[in-house]
């Protein structure tokens, strides 16, 4: 059970659409200023959230993303409904993409995004199953000693 | 607590707690206490939208008086480059400056020549400049402001150099008490503002350093007055007249005029505090790398939308477009020798003298598992709220209300959809009290009888 020094919030996030694309990582980022997470952490949490929703809108058919902050950890956790990942270790590597042109017409696709969200957290999962959808696991660890 | 100050007060005597200002305040910082707006210090960042929609004038802004000049041996004004935008196309800046020497000022300097200095000085910085990107142009006071308070992360994305009038007035300062034999203090200058934050930058500078002026006088207190005092100046050829301008200093006057006469390839230029947020919300998740620079303004199409500024915004921002349009193709450079520039760049003459801080909210606790705590019955408490932002209660949203809630600054009963609960909880307690009493049966019972009789 949650306890009461624990906060959880879920947040739907729908394929395509681009023009609510990055609402959820902004509201994210409001929560973790209010709490008063160290502004380095925010910065990189805001980083990797945008990156995993925006896979979820320009890939997937809906995803959900739920966060969980206790003192000690911010967990970020993205599960979607769409196409999968063939090939997790291709997909990490940068400059890889399957974006497609339009998509990079819109200054995506760089091939940027996993290996981005890796690069941002203290621990990164991920786990596809090819037709079914993907599920990432983003964690920052929190110091409390470096609360404000 | 006045630990910031802020350039705008609300007279409660006017207020009538119409809410117009806490609905637009774009930082959530206005409540309605008691029927009386009121200003949250640490979340305002004196943008002053809640001047223009005020019904009553209820907000004002704080500016000097013209009384402050007498406090001053000699008195120099600096207008801002918006000023020149404010009248019709023929009335060019040498013009505007006779006027406003007849009135009562002893000498009135041209801000756009400092701001072509500073231009140059921006492009110096960009070309050395090698961390993350975009870099942010520091001259709106109110976009510091901002990221201070709610993008702490970029704030060293801000370009450091100074901004012009203050710039303007340190040198104006040196020099004329060595030409007058004065002292410095003895010296007064005022910048013409056509807004309130420029106000805030004197009195409280966002770099916690001093300011070299003195105080601002409002552009639309100056209007009347100055339109009278230029008809009577001498007349000079309008060419001649042209050829004093200085095509990158007038650019300040208007969103995109800095990137315009720099020729600056990847830069943007963002007017209108909502849209700038939508804008520094791209920066923060990583989009916007590949631009160099951006031009920020709160007021919509930069300072000649500013809200003490008096002619049509969108007409004076043609008049400095137009103007800049003619420099252009006439090829007049009234402008600082950049060799000059460079050189006191490189005595680090153009930076600001302090370091900006960011100033980010309050958390709701200081204790990280308290403030997760608070956070949760925000959560729970929103959830049970209409959601429907009507804002009688006095917050702005629902949102808003249910964090007022958990800080202890509204209560619960002050949501008008509690009303209609509270009174069936009410009524319920009634019942069950009457139920206790005897008297209640007594009634009751004989009501009965008499129901049976007539049946």
């Amino acid at each position: 059970m949650e306890n009461e020094n624990e906060f959880s919030l879920q947040f739907e996030i729908k394929g395509s659409n681009f023009g609510n694309a990055g609402r959820v990582s902004t509201e994210i980022k409001e929560i973790l200023q209010e709490i008063g997470i160290n502004p380095s952490i925010i910065r990189r949490a805001a980083i990797a959230t945008y990156e995993a929703e925006m896979n979820i809108v320009m890939y997937a058919n809906r995803g959900t993303l739920s966060l969980n902050v206790t003192p000690e950890e911010l967990l970020i956790r993205l599960d979607d409904e769409g196409p999968g990942i063939k090939d997790i270790d291709m997909a990490m590597q940068e400059g890889f993409s399957t974006a497609t042109d339009e998509m990079r017409e819109m200054g995506f696709g760089a091939g940027m995004g996993l290996p981005n969200i890796k690069k941002n957290a203290d621990k990164f999962t991920i786990s596809s199953i090819f037709g079914k959808g993907t599920s990432l696991e983003i964690v920052f660890n929190l110091d409390q000693a470096e609360q404000k | 607590m006045n630990q910031y100050f802020h350039s705008i007060r609300i007279d409660t005597e006017k207020c009538d707690g119409r809410m117009k200002c806490m609905r637009i305040c774009p930082t959530e910082a206005i409540r309605v206490r008691k029927g009386k707006a009121m200003i949250i210090e640490e979340k305002c960042i004196d943008c002053g939208e809640c001047i223009n929609v005020c019904p009553h004038n209820a907000i004002i802004p704080l500016t000097d008086p013209f009384g402050e000049l007498a406090k001053f041996r000699h008195t120099v004004a600096i207008p801002s480059p918006a000023l020149y935008a404010q009248f019709g196309r023929e009335i060019l800046p040498d013009k505007i400056l006779d006027g406003i020497k007849k009135l009562g000022f002893d000498d009135a300097f041209d801000l756009a020549f400092t701001c072509g200095e500073v231009s140059f000085a921006v492009q110096e910085y960009l070309r050395e400049y090698n961390g993350p990107k975009p870099l942010i142009s520091i001259a709106c006071p109110t976009i510091v402001r901002l990221i201070q308070v709610r993008y702490p992360n970029l704030i060293d994305q801000i370009i450091p150099i100074e901004i012009p009038r203050e710039l303007a007035s340190r040198e104006i300062k040196k020099k004329k008490s060595n030409q007058l034999g004065l002292k410095e203090k003895e010296i007064g200058t005022f910048y013409l503002t056509p807004c309130p934050a420029k106000m805030i930058s004197i009195r409280q500078p966002a770099e916690k350093g001093r300011s070299h002026l003195d105080g601002a006088i409002s552009i639309s207190d100056i209007y009347g007055p100055l339109l009278s005092a230029m008809e009577g100046t001498e007349k000079r050829s309008y060419r001649k007249a042209l050829e004093n301008i200085c095509i990158l200093g007038i650019g300040w006057a208007m969103a995109g005029g800095i990137c315009r006469t720099l020729r600056l390839k990847n830069s943007l230029a963002v007017s209108g505090l909502s849209e700038v947020i939508k804008v520094f919300n791209d920066i923060e998740r990583g989009k916007l790398r590949n631009i160099d620079f951006i031009e920020a303004y709160s007021c919509p199409q930069g300072c000649v939308g500013g809200s003490l500024a008096v002619e049509n915004l969108y007409v004076s921002y043609n008049k400095i477009l137009k103007l800049i349009e003619t420099l252009e193709y006439e090829k007049i450079k009234a402008c600082p020798d950049i060799r000059e520039v460079r050189q006191l760049y490189s005595q680090k003459y153009f930076f600001m003298e302090g370091k900006l801080e960011p100033r980010p909210l309050k958390p709701l606790d200081k204790d990280l598992g308290k403030a997760i705590k608070k956070r949760k019955e925000k959560e729970t408490l929103y959830n049970t709220l209409p959601k429907w932002d009507c804002g009688i209660c006095g917050s702005p949203t629902c949102l808003a209300f249910a964090e007022d809630i958990v800080t202890g600054e509204a209560k619960l009963d002050d949501c008008i959809f509690n009303v209609p609960q509270r009174l069936q909880e009410l009524s319920q307690e009634l019942m069950v009290l009457l139920d206790k009493s005897s008297f209640f049966h007594l009634i009751r019972s004989n009501r009965k009888k008499e129901t049976k009789k007539e049946s």
